[in-house]
């Protein structure tokens, strides 16, 4: 495999996508909101000192898981228009007739969904640190984040969450041929991770480190499993004759 | 170049193509006719290794398309323009090409050489910096093509090149066909068009699923039509039919005052007819040949 060939198809996505206003607007829109609303909801309508200090850290920490999702969300508006944009513009046909391989093509696209993806998650995150120190130093004296969830989530989970919405992506663009469509079945895969952050929500010291751990593990089990699926998926005779 | 043998390939119970057996010379440019579902397109995706065959064997400048290992090498040496051409509307006509490029593994002086050499080819140098989703279809279809050529291919597969495209698009295409061909490159042609793959072709070949005929236009005038002379004449009356037939002639048709004469050898039989027919009284207006459009062949085949 020659992984600049997969770098040169992931170049010539991200070419692409700065075209498309969505995309970009979808990127920097949603890990702004995401990253500002929810602290903000809390540490800007209760008046400094309101929440015991123990409290307010174990609420913020969960909140943070909200970039486990956020990593799962993004891919699908990228991976959409990755794959399903390829057969709408009816250009997978000569890309495929090029020397390279189906792992070349395969890479190239998933990176060109996963990189920027993770990338929006990171900074969306740095933005919720950043935000979330400056608000909270005041009243407990140190700074409130990265704590060992927050490393957990960034190093694992939202990585692994957003390889596992890649490949469910690719496996959703074989059977649909609209971008939208695409969009809206590919975000299913948010739903379970949906679970952890509404369990965060509403029981914040239900979701401690070792959970995380767990929950990464299982994200790792699935994005293994779901890779067999994929490769068997994007196999050039099945792309050109069964993708419909 | 290209050599097919019993070439077949099936989609579950459905036979897109059926023992195809096929041999094109180096530099020589093929048309590949037929009916929508005859297997043209199937058969250029195996040719290009994006499907599998069934069964038979097929190979391109020696390698071979069964084998994983040739599948990649094929692709160097191929061009391929797809009946879509699947440009990226988004980038520019020079993004678009130096993509490609890349993925054919041109150094980066090769790049720059082959893209400006394939745009001012196609006549698209002034506009390469251009969205390839702002040109029209005619420039679009050129654009697809110097994409096909961008690696310099020896082999160059065309799959209904000036399909949707408006006559003065459709004859822009022609032409550089036309041009690629005094290059002495071996031109797989998947068309429609009859009058184009006569003017274009140096051989042709008509699929329905399997191949029913394959030769120059002339060869295939020849074989499926036969030659015929048309004799009009002022008057025919029975003498004169019974002395053209007392030379042994195969067929004799009277259409108005036209006889239509099948022939084997013109040439030779020819002089023979004319002195029969004066012989017999007949005053002969003109002499000409009855040549069948390709239209005609064609039809009379997939019909058949």
């Amino acid at each position: 495999m020659k992984l600049w060939k997969s770098w040169t198809v992931a170049m010539k996505d991200f070419s692409v996508f700065k075209r498309k206003k969505y995309i970009i607007y979808s990127l920097v829109a949603t890990p702004l909101i995401l990253s500002l609303l929810l602290p903000g909801s809390i540490l800007l309508t209760v008046p400094t000192g309101q929440i015991p200090s123990s409290l307010l850290t174990s609420l913020i920490s969960s909140e943070f898981s909200i970039f486990i999702i956020l990593a799962a969300i993004l891919p699908t508006v990228i991976a959409s228009y990755s794959f399903i944009g390829e057969k709408v513009e009816k250009s997978l046909e000569p890309l495929l007739a090029t020397p390279t391989t189906d792992g070349e093509l395969l890479l190239g696209k998933s990176l060109a969904a996963f990189l920027p993806s993770i990338s929006a998650t990171y900074v969306g995150a740095i933005i919720f640190i950043v935000f979330v120190d400056t608000l909270t130093y005041g009243q407990l004296g140190h700074l409130l984040l990265p704590d060992l969830n927050t490393a957990v989530i960034l190093v694992l989970a939202a990585p692994l969450a957003c390889i596992l919405s890649v490949e469910f992506n690719v496996i959703i663009s074989s059977r649909v041929n609209d971008v939208r469509t695409g969009q809206q079945l590919g975000g299913l895969v948010i739903l379970p991770l949906l679970a952890i952050f509404i369990i965060g929500e509403t029981n914040p010291l239900a979701i401690n480190a070792s959970h995380l751990l767990i929950i990464s593990g299982i994200l790792l089990a699935a994005d293994i499993a779901l890779s067999y699926l994929t490769r068997a998926t994007f196999q050039r005779e099945e792309i050109l004759t069964k993708w419909k | 170049m290209i050599e097919i043998e019993n070439l077949t390939k099936r989609f579950g119970d459905l036979t897109a193509v059926n023992d195809l057996t096929l041999h094109i010379e180096e530099g020589e440019v093929f048309g590949f006719l037929g009916p929508n579902g005859a297997g043209k397109t199937t058969t250029v995706r195996m040719l290009c290794c994006l499907i599998s065959k069934t069964s038979g064997e097929a190979r391109i400048a020696d390698y071979d398309i069964g084998k994983s290992e040739d599948a990649l090498k094929i692709r160097r040496i191929v061009g391929f323009l797809p009946e879509n051409v699947g440009l990226y509307d988004d980038l520019s006509a020079y993004r678009n090409l130096d993509f490609y490029a890349r993925l054919y593994e041109r150094t980066e002086s090769e790049r720059k050489e082959y893209i400006e050499r394939m745009l001012k080819m196609v006549g698209l140098w002034n506009r390469r910096d251009d969205l390839a989703g702002t040109f029209s279809k005619g420039m679009k279809q050129k654009l697809a093509i110097a994409r096909a050529l961008i690696h310099d291919p020896k082999v160059l597969f065309l799959d209904e090149p000036t399909a949707n495209l408006d006559p003065e698009s459709a004859k822009t295409v022609r032409d550089f066909i036309l041009e690629l061909k005094k290059e002495k490159r071996t031109i797989f042609l998947n068309t429609h068009n009859l009058d184009e793959a006569q003017r274009i072709c140096d051989r042709i070949g008509i699929l329905k699923t399997s191949l029913i005929a394959v030769g120059s236009p002339k060869e295939l005038r020849e074989s499926i039509w036969g030659r015929k002379t048309v004799i009009h004449l002022s008057k025919i009356d029975d003498d004169i039919v019974k002395e053209v037939k007392m030379l042994g002639v195969k067929k004799v048709e009277i259409i108005d005052s036209k006889m239509v004469i099948d022939v084997n050898n013109p040439e030779d039989d020819n002089p023979s007819i004319v002195n029969a027919i004066v012989k017999a009284g007949g005053q002969i207006q003109f002499v000409t040949e009855l040549r069948p459009s390709l239209e005609d062949i064609y039809l009379k085949l997939v019909r058949t």
